[in-house]
């Protein structure tokens, strides 16, 4: 069995997996890093949401053995810890101040794309759109998108250079 | 524990206002720390009174009070416990699916107790077969029903503590002080917390104990806007779903679903290369498909895409949208003759509304998923479960085990919708571990499995006619007759709602319900126009139960309501009258009155908008609260043909203003949630989401072919606004929010569009027939789509 090795939350991890498991189950059922949720294995409903090397990207559709020992992989539950930060990512704090979720199960992967979102606009030295939050595809079922709207905007005006 | 029957002190009284209604029995029970109980059925207040003119069977009695009433007979105790560290606990006999019941509870708790609500732990109950027909969590009737008892609880908690802290800080009753969890001798500032008094506090056996509850005027938690006590495990990922749980042993487990409704499978042809993939532990057939058990979910997957199997023919082979309609067509039944419509006028007009309402998928986002342990004599399941009782009886049947035998713990559900109110994953997952041999599965249905071999919301056809007055001076505004016919597909209520009918004998429901079916019954308990237009009759006949279908969030009145709004709208223009002034003209409850009043003013009714854009306006009533919304819609090309990657985006709700009443409120921000969710979902129904039959299946197998409210279909402008109320309990929250919208929706659709709904039938969702064009159906065989490898080129 294949040795795949990368970092994850900050840590060296190392798995005895096939090369094209994908990357999701690696972490859910392997690693039981449960953030991630599984919502569609197609890269459709974005539940799984995570980074690599600071970017969004969908663990349901990337093999493991596409992943360099360098990458860098961040779930949910490591957001907050990188930089030494123990307490919550500013993007985390105002999900919780506008109460977004509702059953929960969408908002890790919310949190993470809204995260990317504030860095891609940041990039590119402007601020969020009402046409960037229109083109946010992860589903969330309950139906929290104008509280979800909120807290991006405002989790992205708390966010400092290093967030 | 003592089998007493607990009653209410006092009759309560019927203003709800007087001491009557806050002084009741409940029990202390022996322990070695406290322990406090009250019976559940003493949710149930006195039947409302004082209706006065024909009404309809859901305003004197709803299926709130049906659900409530269900549980009369048994005594059905719900306990609170004080812990030695000073918390509260008490596991609530209903089910978390993200509508807010742990923090409401908790607040109640916190408030008759006088702890802080970071103090008070919910849990969910297992299955308690006791309990009856009293756990099951639906038709927005939590709180409803458990308010009063877990307030009785917690006083008697209250009161028990108080009474050991006495002589402990030689106070009279009259010099002490509760706060925060404390208990505080008023002269010498002695104090105690709760806690360290659990012990003394408690009763060798078990006593009864009269209490009384708090004023309402003297509430402090209850009423005031309070965030989740989930809210941080959900943004840190800590809160755990099913299929997060780590049950020793249980792996991953998936089916080979047939290609067509309900097929069954005949063999697995390549059993032996199966087996042989990597990460397969265990292959077996079940009643519903192949079950395959890996090490990742990925390898399952991978596993049923290489399945041969042979199948029979499913449930629906060859019938597609259109047969079925054709089937609820033949079925519909006839409007009353004119002639029998009392006092209707020469030179009455009849105005006709005719409205299809296509399939739709109640999934949520966490796919039907359960965890089961089945040993020879065992079985422990653990699974987000809406009835767990049922879920126990049916795997315990299953198993050929007594119900004592199975253990169901009820897990926290991402989302529900009505679609966990079935236990379809938990029965498989149980049937798929028996199957292996008795080996431990984590059982989750592919997405593609929900919209395809999942729960549905039936196909139904709703008619509508009134008839209206001989145009004479005025007369031209009197409605004298309101007829609706809806035609469904049949409605699935066997998860436990259909029985609590059957419990109720017919002596004791106030209008004949009897020699009607359950789905008439609850058609019957929901639907209430609201509208003072003469002879009203709403009617449900039902054709082809073929289908799994189940009550999706609001059951019948989004449907009912939608063609219902449409009508008046229709009215109002044969009238020449305003929508808002003739619905005000027509409304028979002050309380939507206010409602519509409220919505109509904040979202500046009557505003000049551009072509291709319009509002609408629409009320509803039900869950013993009343509810409006106005939208207003852009149906411009440029909106309309806007152009998203594998979206559909048609025309677009730019803003909402909804207005609710529900009753008393526990959590404001927990109903507005509420309301917003319940609004998407409006939005959803009315243009977007639906299924598509054809050649004996579904053809929706992904969130990018189901097209359920997405951040482009939002309206970029929402609010809500809770309304004081007037009554003094709890009214339903859950689903509150659905018809109006719906309706609200479907009536700005056809002003902007300039359609005339009554010269031509309506078809919702508006978009169905387009949206067909908006995605390639994927694969029947195999059943589920091959996980994607270019995620690290889309990064963003």
């Amino acid at each position: 069995m294949p040795k795949q090795t990368f970092i994850l939350n900050g840590k060296s991890v190392t798995v005895n997996v096939a090369d094209d498991v994908r990357v999701l189950w690696v972490l859910r059922d392997i690693l039981k890093v449960t953030g991630p949720k599984y919502g569609c294995g197609i890269n459709v409903c974005k539940a799984c949401t995570s980074h690599v090397n600071g970017k969004a990207f969908n663990p349901c559709s990337v093999k493991v053995g596409d992943l360099k020992r360098t990458d860098e992989i961040t779930t949910i539950e490591g957001l907050a810890t990188l930089d030494g930060r123990k307490d919550l990512h500013p993007m985390q704090q105002a999900w919780i101040d506008r109460d977004v979720a509702q059953c929960g199960y969408c908002q890790p992967g919310q949190i993470m794309e809204a995260v990317a979102l504030a860095r891609r606009v940041r990039r590119e030295r402007r601020s969020i759109t009402e046409a960037d939050l229109d083109a946010i595809r992860n589903v969330c079922r309950c139906g929290t998108y104008t509280r979800i709207r909120e807290a991006v905007v405002q989790g992205a005006r708390a966010m400092g250079p290093n967030d | 524990m003592t089998s007493t029957t607990v009653q209410p002190a006092e009759h309560p009284d019927e203003s709800g206002r007087g001491l009557g209604r806050r002084r009741f029995l409940g029990y202390v029970l022996g322990g070695s720390t406290l322990v406090t109980a009250a019976d559940l059925s003493l949710g149930r207040a006195a039947h409302a009174a004082g209706i006065k003119s024909a009404p309809q069977v859901s305003e004197i009695y709803d299926l709130e009070d049906l659900q409530t009433d269900a549980a009369l007979p048994t005594a059905q105790l719900i306990q609170i416990e004080i812990n030695r560290d000073g918390t509260a606990s008490f596991a609530i006999p209903r089910m978390e699916v993200g509508q807010g019941i742990v923090t409401s509870t908790a607040m109640i708790i916190a408030e008759e107790l006088d702890l802080p609500v970071e103090k008070v732990r919910v849990t969910l109950a297992p299955a308690r077969p006791e309990l009856l027909l009293n756990q099951l969590t639906g038709g927005s009737n939590t709180t409803f029903s458990t308010y009063t008892p877990i307030r009785v609880a917690a006083a008697l908690a209250r009161g028990a503590l108080i009474e050991a802290a006495l002589p402990l800080l030689e106070a009279n009753a009259d010099r002490i002080q509760v706060i925060a969890g404390t208990i505080t001798n008023i002269d010498t500032g002695e104090s105690i917390g709760f806690g360290d008094l659990s012990e003394a506090a408690a009763w060798p056996v078990d006593r009864i104990s009269e209490v009384v509850l708090k004023e309402e005027s003297d509430f402090t938690v209850i009423g005031t806007p309070r965030n989740r006590t989930d809210a941080r495990a959900a943004v840190t990922g800590a809160k755990e779903f099913s299929m997060d749980l780590d049950i020793p042993g249980a792996l991953p487990t998936m089916v080979c679903r047939p290609p067509t409704l309900n097929g069954t499978p005949e063999r697995l042809l390549n059993r032996r290369e199966v087996m042989r993939m990597d990460g397969v532990t265990h292959v077996a057939k079940t009643s519903r498909g192949i079950a395959v058990r890996a090490r990742t979910f990925g390898q399952c997957i991978d596993a049923i895409r290489a399945m041969k199997v042979s199948w029979n023919a499913g449930s629906v082979e060859g019938e597609s949208d259109e047969t079925i309609l054709a089937e609820l067509r033949g079925a519909e039944l006839p409007f009353t003759p004119l002639t029998q419509i009392p006092d209707l006028p020469l030179g009455n007009r009849t105005l006709e509304i005719d409205c299809e309402f296509m399939f739709r998928s109640s999934a949520a986002l966490e796919p039907y998923a359960a965890i089961a342990s089945v040993t020879e004599d065992s079985a422990e399941i653990w699974g987000g479960l809406k009835v767990p009782i049922l879920a126990q009886q049916d795997i315990a049947q299953m198993l050929g085990m007594s119900q004592e035998q199975v253990t169901v713990n009820v897990i926290t559900g991402g989302g529900s919708f009505g679609h966990k109110l079935f236990s379809d994953h938990a029965i498989e997952a149980a049937e798929c571990s028996r199957a292996f041999g008795n080996v431990p599965v984590r059982l989750m249905w592919h997405r593609a499995d929900e919209p395809r071999q999942g729960r549905l919301h039936p196909m139904v056809t709703s008619r509508v006619r009134a008839a209206t007055g001989g145009g004479l001076l005025g007369g031209g505004r009197k409605v004298y007759g309101y007829e609706q016919r809806n035609t469904s597909v049949v409605t699935d209520f066997s998860h436990g709602l259909g029985e609590m009918i059957t419990s109720i004998s017919a002596d004791d429901l106030p209008l004949n319900l009897g020699e009607l079916t359950y789905s008439q019954s609850i058609f019957l308990l929901t639907q209430e126009l609201g509208y003072d237009f003469g002879a009203v009759t709403q009617l449900l006949n039902e054709v082809d139960d073929r289908f799994n279908t189940g009550s999706m969030r609001n059951i019948y009145s989004p449907d009912t309501r939608v063609a219902a709004e449409m009508m008046v709208d229709a009215l109002a223009k044969d009238a020449r009258m305003d929508p808002m002034e003739y619905r005000l003209e027509f409304l028979r409850n002050e309380n939507t009155k206010r409602a519509l009043r409220k919505v109509c003013k904040e979202g500046n009714w009557g505003r000049t908008m551009p072509p291709g854009t319009a509002q609408g306006i629409a009320i509803h009533r039900e869950y013993k609260g009343t509810t409006a919304c106005l939208v207003e819609i852009d149906c411009r090309p440029a909106t309309v043909n806007r152009k998203i990657r594998e979206a559909v985006t048609g025309p677009r709700v730019t803003k909402g203003v909804f207005a609710v009443d529900a009753g008393l409120v526990i959590n404001p921000r927990g109903l507005e949630a509420q309301m917003m969710g319940g609004f998407a979902d409006g939005l959803a129904l009315t243009l977007t989401s639906s299924v598509h039959l054809k050649a004996g299946h579904f053809l929706e197998a992904s969130w990018d072919n189901y097209f359920y409210t997405r951040q482009w279909n939002i309206a970029p402008e929402f609010e809500v606004h809770v309304l004081e109320s007037d009554r003094p309990g709890p009214g339903g929250a859950g689903e509150a929010g659905v018809a109006a919208t719906a309706a609200a929706t479907a009536n700005a659709y056809v002003r902007a569009m300039r359609i005339d709904p009554t010269k031509q039938t309506m078809r919702f969702p508006v978009n169905h027939d387009t949206s067909l064009s908006a995605f390639t159906p994927k694969s029947f065989v195999p059943p589920v789509p091959v996980s994607p490898t270019n995620g690290l080129k889309l990064t963003r």
